[in-house]
C-alpha cells in the first residue's frame, strides 16, 4: 500500500479500529482475562496506528490533512468527510493514548460485567475520535451524541454511590444543551444545503448565506451553549463534580481527559471557525465567565473534603484557562489553550487514576480517611507528587507551558485578564499541596492505612506513560507546538479580517 | 568566535546525580549514594572552576544556545545560557558552598532512614539553582526559580511524618507562589512591550531608554513586580513569613538553601535586572525601603528567639534586607559582595549550629546549651569566626561587605542618611543577638544534661510551640545524650574551609577590586554612576562612618557579654519589665497570626459557605433542580420518560436521532 493510500485511509482506521474491537468483544466468550487482553491489544493497536498521524503530518501546513471525503448519503447531503489539523490531531492522539491506560487501570478494579465494560469503553473511544476527526457537521453531531450513551452507561452501571442520579444528570445536562447545537446545524443546512464544515465556512465568510446576519448571534449562542456545558464553563458546571465522584476510574479519566475537551475543541473549531465576528462580540462576557471559573473552581476545590471532587473542581479551573486562551484571539493564547487541553488530559487523567488506586484499596475518596500514606506507599506517593506538580504548573512539566502561554496571550489581549487568571498559580499550589499534605504527610491516623500495598504492576504500567508524557511535554513542548502553531495561525486567519473590521467600525 | 564552554553541563551534572540516587539510591549502600551525590556536585564545582580559569580568553557576556524550548507565534524562549562576571561569581558561590554542604550532609544525615532521598533532593536543588544562575533568559531563570522552590518544599518537609515540617514546606511553596505571581506579571509586561525574555536582546532594548523620573511608568511597574517575586524568594517584608518556619528542615538544608544560596536568588534577580531598576528610581526606592525595614524588623525578632536555628533564620532575613538595601541604592556590586560573604559566614553559622545540635543530641533550645566550647572546640572556633564576621569586626569578611553597603547607602545618589542610620542600628542589634547566641551556646555551664535545668528555663518565657528536637536519629549510632561530642571529620572539614573563607573572603574587595570586577555588568548606561558620586563625597566621611559601624559591632558584643555572661539573670528581668513589648517581639509581632486571621481563614470559610454551599449547591444546582422538578410536574403525562432508567433514556436518544434523520430526509427531498 502506498503512503498516499494509507494517508487517506488512516483516519478511518484510527476511528473505527476500537469499534471493530468492540464487535470482536461482543463475539468473544465471557472469559474475563481474554476480554481484558483483547481490549488492551485493540487500544494499543489504535494508539500505534494513530502515531502515523504526527509522524506523517506536514508540520509547516496549517490546514487539514489526511483528508477523506466521500458522499455518504445524497439526500440529505451528508459526506463522510474526515480530516485533522494540528489541533485535532493531538486530541486524537490524546484519546488513543489515554484509552489503553484506562484498560490497565480497570484491569483489577472492574470485576463484574467485564465484557460490557470494555465494549462500552471501546465504543466511547470511537465516538470521541470521531468527534475530533469529523468535518461534516452531521457526522460530528452523530459522534458528539454517540459519546453520551457509553459514558452515561459507564457511570450508571459501574459507578458507585448515587451513580444513577449522576449518570442522568450528566446525560440530561449535556443532552439538552446539545439540542440547541442541533437546531443551529439544521438551520445552516436548510439555508445552504450542506453539512460540510469547509463549505459552510467559505459560504459564510463570502456572505452567501441568506439571513445569516440576523441569525448569527443565535447560531453562535446555540453552538456555544452546547460546548459551554461540556467544558464545563461556569455556571454550567454542576454536573461535573457529581459525575466524577460516582464514575468508575476509567470513566473519570475519559471524562476529564477527553470529553471535556470536546467542548473547548468545539469552541475553537466552530464558534471561532464559523462565527468569527460573533466570537469577537461575545468575547468579553465569555472571558469573564472563564475568569470566574478559574478562580471559583480553584477556591471551591480548596475546600473539598472529597479527593475526586477536588480534582473535578480543579478541572473547572484549568478548563477556564483554555476558554480564556481561545477567546484571547492571540496566537500565543490559542497555542497555549490547545496545549493546556493536552496537558490537562494527561495530568488530570493521571490524577483520577491515582485517586482510583486509593479507592480500590480503601473504598473512600474522603481526604480525612487518609494521612501519612507516604510511609506505606512510597512509590505511589512519588507518582502522586509528580503529577500534582505537573498539574500545579511546575516548569519543565506539562502544565507550565500551556498556562504560561495562555496567561501571556490573555495579558496581551488585556492586562487585567492575565492578572486575574495568573492568581490561578497561587490557588492551584494551595489546593494541590494541601491535598497532598493531608493525604501523604504526617503520621498515619487510620489503622487500616498502616499496611496499604504500594503500586501493583498494572497500576505502575498505567501511571508510568502518563508521567513520562507529562515530563516530555514540559521539556520538549515544541514537538506539539510545532504542529499546533500553524493550525492556530490558520484558525485565526479569518479572524484578523474581522478584528480589523470591528476595529475599523 | 569564542569556543563553546558547554555550560549546560554544569546544571545537568547534579541532575544526573539526583536521578541516579532518586531512582536507585534505596537499593544502594550509603557509601555509593554519598559517592554519587558528592561526585556530581563536585563535578559541577570543578567545571565552574574550569570556566573561571577560562574567563580571560572569553568575551563576556558569553552566550550559549542549547536548543529551543517554547515557540508560539512570534514568542520564543530557549534553553540558553548566559555567562558574565555576575553569573560566574554566583556559579562559584553556589557550586562551591553547595559542594561543601554535600560533604557535611553525609556526616549529618548518615543515620537517617531517608539518606538517599535526601542526597537526591540536594542534587536536584543544585540543578535548579545552577539553572537559575546560568539562565540566558527570564523564562529559563523562572524554571530554576520555581525549581529551587520545589526543592525547598521537599527538603523543608523532609521529615514528613512531622506535621509541622509538612506544613512549613507547604507554606514556603505557597508564599513563594505569591511572589512568583508578581514575577510572572513582570514577564508578561516584558513580553508585551519588548517581545523577548532573552537577557541580551532585552537589555539591548532597555539600555537606550531614559529613566522614568516622573514616578510611575512601564519600567517602574516591571521593577516593582520583579521585587514582589524577589520578596517571596528572598524572604522580605511582607512575604518573609515562610523562612523561619523553613527551619523545620534538616540543618544542612537551612545552610544551603535557606541561608547561602536559594534565598539570595531574589538579590541576584534584582541585580541581573539592574538596567530596569536603574531607569525606575521609584522602584529602586521601594527596594531600598523594603530592604532596610526588613533588616531592622527581622533583627529585632532575632533578639528574643531561643531556638538557635530561629535566631539564624531571622538573622538571614535581616542580612538579605541589607543586600536589598544595597540594590535599592543602585549599589548592586555591594549587594552581591554581601551575598557572597554572607554565603560563607551564614552557611558556616548554620553548619556549626547543626554541629552543635548534633553534639547535644538534637536539642535546639539555647537555654539548654551553654559551656559547649570545651566539648566541641572545632565547632566553637569556626563558629566564633563566623560570629565575628557577621557582627562586622574587621578584618573579617562581613565587615568589608556590610561597611560597603552602609557607605553606599549613605553616599549613593539614590541613598539617604536614613538608610545608613537604620543600617547601623541594625548592625548593632545584629552584633548583640549573635553574641547572645555565642555566649548562651558556648559559655557558662552546660545546662542540657542536668534534670534540674528546668529552673534555669524559667529565665525566659517558655516557647509556645515547644520544638520537637531534630528527629535526627542519634540513638542509632550509640553515642548517647550525656556528654556533648565533636562531629566527625567530614562535618568538621567544611566548617574549617568556610571559616577560612569567612575570615579572608572580604579581602577581595580591598582597593575596590571586587567592584571593578563586576563593573562591566553593572554599567547602567546612564550618566551619573554610583561610584563617581561616592568618590565625590570623599574619604574622611567614609572613615568616620566606618568607625561608627565598628563601634556598633563592638558595643553589641559588649552588651551581649554583659547580659548573657556577666549578669545572666538580668535578661529575664528586663524581659519582664518590658511586658507587652517583649511578648510581641517574642511572638514575632503576631504577623503569622495576623495573616491567618485576615487572609487564610476568611478565604477557606468564604469558599466553603459562600462559594461551595451557597453558589454551587444552593443557587446553581437549586435552580437546575427546581427547573427539573417543575418540568416534571408540568409534564405529568410523560412522567415515565424520567424513569431514571438509562436504557430507556438511550432509547429516547435513539428515537430523537431517528426523528432528526427523518426531518433531514424530509428537508432534503422537499
Amino acid at each position: 500500500m502506498t503512503l498516499a493510500n494509507l494517508n487517506s485511509l488512516i483516519l478511518t482506521l484510527v476511528t473505527f479500529i476500537p469499534l471493530a474491537g468492540a464487535l470482536l468483544l461482543v463475539l468473544c466468550p465471557r472469559r474475563d482475562r481474554d476480554i481484558r487482553i483483547l481490549a488492551l491489544v485493540v487500544t494499543l493497536l489504535t494508539f500505534a496506528v494513530s502515531l502515523h498521524l504526527p509522524a506523517h503530518f506536514h508540520r509547516s501546513q496549517g490546514g487539514f490533512q489526511f483528508e477523506v471525503s466521500r458522499q455518504w448519503i445524497t439526500t440529505p447531503n451528508i459526506h463522510y468527510h474526515m480530516a485533522v489539523d494540528g489541533v485535532s490531531l493531538w486530541l486524537v492522539v490524546l484519546t488513543t493514548f489515554l484509552t489503553p491506560l484506562c484498560v490497565l487501570i480497570s484491569w483489577k478494579s472492574i470485576d463484574s460485567r467485564v465484557k460490557e465494560f470494555f465494549i462500552l469503553l471501546l465504543v466511547l473511544e470511537t465516538a470521541l475520535i470521531g468527534v475530533f476527526t469529523s468535518l461534516d457537521l452531521f457526522l460530528f453531531y452523530f459522534f458528539w451524541e454517540a459519546t453520551l450513551i457509553p459514558m452515561a452507561l459507564l457511570i450508571g452501571m459501574y459507578g458507585h454511590g448515587r451513580k444513577v442520579y449522576a449518570a442522568v444528570k450528566f446525560f440530561l445536562y449535556t443532552m439538552i444543551a446539545s439540542v440547541f447545537m442541533l437546531a443551529a446545524i439544521l438551520w445552516l443546512y436548510a439555508k445552504t444545503g450542506s453539512f460540510d464544515f469547509t463549505t459552510l465556512q467559505s459560504a459564510i465568510s463570502h456572505g452567501q448565506v441568506a439571513g445569516f446576519l440576523s441569525a448569527a448571534p443565535w447560531l453562535f449562542l446555540a453552538f456555544f451553549i452546547a460546548f459551554a456545558v461540556k467544558v464545563p464553563l461556569f455556571p454550567f458546571h454542576t454536573w461535573l463534580p457529581d459525575a466524577h465522584v460516582e464514575a468508575p476510574t476509567a470513566g473519570s479519566v475519559m471524562l476529564a481527559g477527553v470529553l471535556l475537551k470536546m467542548g473547548t475543541y468545539g469552541m475553537l473549531r466552530f464558534n471561532l471557525g464559523l462565527f468569527p465576528e460573533q466570537a469577537r462580540r461575545n468575547a468579553p462576557w465569555i472571558i469573564t465567565l472563564a475568569l470566574v471559573g478559574i478562580v471559583y473552581g480553584a477556591l471551591v476545590a480548596l475546600v473539598q473534603p472529597n479527593m475526586k471532587k477536588l480534582i473535578a473542581y480543579s478541572s473547572i479551573s484549568h478548563l477556564g484557562f483554555v476558554v480564556l486562551g481561545i477567546f484571547s484571539f492571540t496566537q500565543v493564547g490559542l497555542d497555549g489553550a490547545v496545549f493546556v487541553m493536552l496537558a490537562h488530559g494527561v495530568s488530570t487523567g493521571a490524577l483520577f487514576m491515582l485517586a482510583g488506586i486509593l479507592y480500590q484499596r480503601r473504598h473512600t475518596y474522603e481526604i480525612k480517611d487518609f494521612g501519612g500514606l507516604a510511609t506505606p506507599m512510597p512509590r505511589y506517593a512519588a507518582f502522586f507528587l509528580f503529577i500534582v506538580l505537573a498539574s500545579a504548573g511546575l516548569p519543565l512539566l506539562n502544565g507550565f507551558v500551556g498556562e504560561f502561554l495562555v496567561l501571556s496571550g490573555a495579558f496581551q489581549a488585556r492586562a487585567l485578564y492575565g492578572i486575574v487568571a495568573a492568581t490561578g498559580i497561587i490557588w492551584s499550589a494551595g489546593y494541590l499541596l494541601w491535598l497532598y499534605q493531608r493525604t501523604f504527610f504526617g503520621k498515619i491516623t487510620h489503622q487500616e492505612n498502616q499496611a496499604l500495598p504500594d503500586l501493583s504492576g498494572f497500576e505502575t504500567a498505567a501511571l508510568l506513560p502518563a508521567a513520562a508524557a507529562a515530563l516530555l511535554m514540559g521539556v520538549a513542548p515544541l514537538l506539539w507546538l510545532n504542529m499546533i502553531d500553524p493550525a492556530v495561525h490558520t484558525a485565526l486567519l479569518p479572524f484578523s479580517d474581522v478584528l480589523s473590521k470591528v476595529a475599523g467600525q | 568566535m569564542t569556543p563553546s564552554l558547554h555550560l549546560w553541563l554544569i546544571p545537568i551534572l547534579p541532575l544526573v546525580g539526583a536521578a541516579i540516587n532518586g531512582l536507585m539510591g534505596r537499593r544502594c549502600s550509603r557509601h555509593a549514594v554519598s559517592g554519587v551525590a558528592v561526585a556530581f556536585s563536585g563535578a559541577a564545582f570543578a567545571m565552574a572552576l574550569w570556566v573561571a580559569s577560562q574567563i580571560s580568553s572569553l568575551s563576556l557576556p558569553h552566550l550559549e544556545l542549547l536548543s529551543p524550548w517554547i515557540r508560539a507565534g512570534n514568542f520564543q524562549a530557549d534553553f540558553a545560557f548566559f555567562l558574565d562576571q555576575l553569573s560566574l561569581l554566583m556559579l562559584l558561590v553556589v557550586s562551591g558552598v553547595g559542594f561543601l554542604i554535600h560533604l557535611y550532609s553525609i556526616g549529618y544525615m548518615w543515620d537517617d532512614a531517608g539518606f538517599s532521598r535526601f542526597m537526591s533532593y540536594l542534587n536536584l536543588f543544585m540543578f535548579f539553582m545552577l539553572t537559575l544562575v546560568l539562565a540566558g533568559n527570564y523564562l529559563l531563570m523562572f524554571i530554576g526559580w520555581e525549581g529551587v522552590g520545589l526543592s525547598s518544599y521537599l527538603l523543608i518537609g523532609f521529615w514528613f511524618t512531622k506535621d509541622s515540617a509538612a506544613s512549613a514546606g507547604k507554606k514556603a511553596f505557597i508564599v513563594n507562589r505569591i511572589g512568583d505571581f508578581g514575577f510572572l506579571i513582570a514577564l508578561f509586561l516584558l513580553i508585551k512591550h519588548f517581545n523577548t525574555l532573552n537577557f541580551a536582546q532585552l537589555f539591548e532594548q532597555i539600555r537606550p531608554l531614559q529613566p522614568e523620573v516622573a514616578g510611575a511608568g512601564l519600567l517602574t511597574a516591571i521593577g516593582l513586580l520583579l521585587m514582589v517575586g524577589a520578596a517571596g524568594k528572598s524572604a522580605q517584608i511582607p512575604l518573609y513569613v515562610w523562612l523561619p518556619d523553613a527551619m523545620e528542615g534538616p540543618t544542612p538544608v537551612s545552610a544551603l538553601i535557606h541561608a547561602a544560596t536559594m534565598v539570595t536568588a531574589g538579590v541576584y534577580m534584582v541585580a541581573r535586572s539592574h538596567l530596569i531598576f536603574d531607569r525606575a528610581p521609584s522602584a529602586l526606592t521601594v527596594v531600598a525601603i523594603i530592604g532596610t525595614l526588613t533588616a531592622l524588623f527581622a533583627a529585632t525578632i532575632g533578639i528574643a528567639q531561643t531556638d538557635i536555628k530561629k535566631v539564624l533564620a531571622y538573622s538571614t532575613i535581616s542580612q538579605l534586607g541589607y543586600m536589598f538595601m544595597a540594590c535599592g541604592v543602585a549599589a548592586y556590586s555591594a549587594g552581591v559582595f554581601h551575598l557572597m560573604t554572607h554565603a560563607f559566614f551564614k552557611g558556616l553559622l548554620f553548619l556549626a549550629a547543626g554541629s552543635v545540635i548534633h553534639a547535644v543530641g538534637g536539642e535546639q533550645d539555647m537555654r539548654r546549651m551553654g559551656g559547649l566550647r570545651k566539648y566541641i572546640p572545632w565547632t566553637f572556633w569556626t563558629m566564633t569566626v563566623a560570629t565575628f564576621a557577621i557582627a562586622g569586626f574587621p578584618p573579617l569578611a562581613g565587615f568589608f561587605s556590610k561597611d560597603e553597603i552602609l557607605w553606599k547607602a549613605y553616599s549613593s545618589p539614590h541613598g539617604s542618611w536614613v538608610f545608613w542610620l537604620i543600617g547601623v542600628v541594625t548592625a548593632f542589634i545584629t552584633s548583640f543577638y549573635m553574641f547572645r547566641l555565642w555566649f548562651l551556646t558556648f559559655f557558662g555551664e552546660y545546662r542540657g544534661a542536668q534534670p534540674s535545668s528546668k529552673a534555669k528555663l524559667a529565665t525566659e518565657p517558655a516557647a509556645h510551640d515547644s520544638h520537637a528536637p531534630d528527629p535526627h536519629a542519634h540513638d542509632n549510632h550509640g553515642h548517647g545524650h550525656g556528654t556533648p561530642h565533636e562531629s566527625p571529620m567530614i562535618m568538621v572539614l567544611p566548617l574549617a574551609i568556610l571559616a577560612v573563607l569567612s575570615f579572608v573572603g572580604g579581602w577581595v574587595a580591598i582597593g575596590g577590586r571586587f567592584e571593578r570586577f563586576l563593573a562591566p555588568v553593572f554599567d547602567s548606561g546612564l550618566t551619573a554612576s554610583v561610584a563617581e558620586s561616592a568618590a565625590e563625597t570623599g574619604g574622611s566621611t567614609e572613615t568616620l562612618l566606618m568607625g561608627i559601624s565598628i563601634a556598633a559591632a563592638v558595643s553589641g558584643l559588649f552588651l551581649a557579654w554583659f547580659l548573657y555572661h556577666r549578669q545572666p539573670a538580668l535578661p529575664a528581668r528586663i524581659a519582664a519589665s518590658l511586658g507587652g513589648v517583649y511578648t510581641a517581639v517574642y511572638n514575632k509581632y503576631y504577623v503569622d497570626d495576623l495573616y491567618n486571621t485576615v487572609f487564610v481563614k476568611p478565604l477557606l470559610k468564604g469558599s466553603t459557605t459562600v462559594l461551595w454551599h451557597g453558589v454551587d449547591q444552593a443557587a446553581i444546582d437549586g435552580t437546575v433542580n427546581v427547573a427539573a422538578d417543575s418540568a416534571r410536574h408540568v409534564s405529568d403525562s410523560v412522567r415515565h420518560m424520567q424513569s431514571g432508567n438509562l436504557r430507556s433514556y438511550a432509547g429516547w436518544v435513539a428515537a430523537g436521532a431517528a426523528a432528526v434523520i427523518a426531518y433531514i430526509i424530509w428537508a432534503g427531498v422537499r
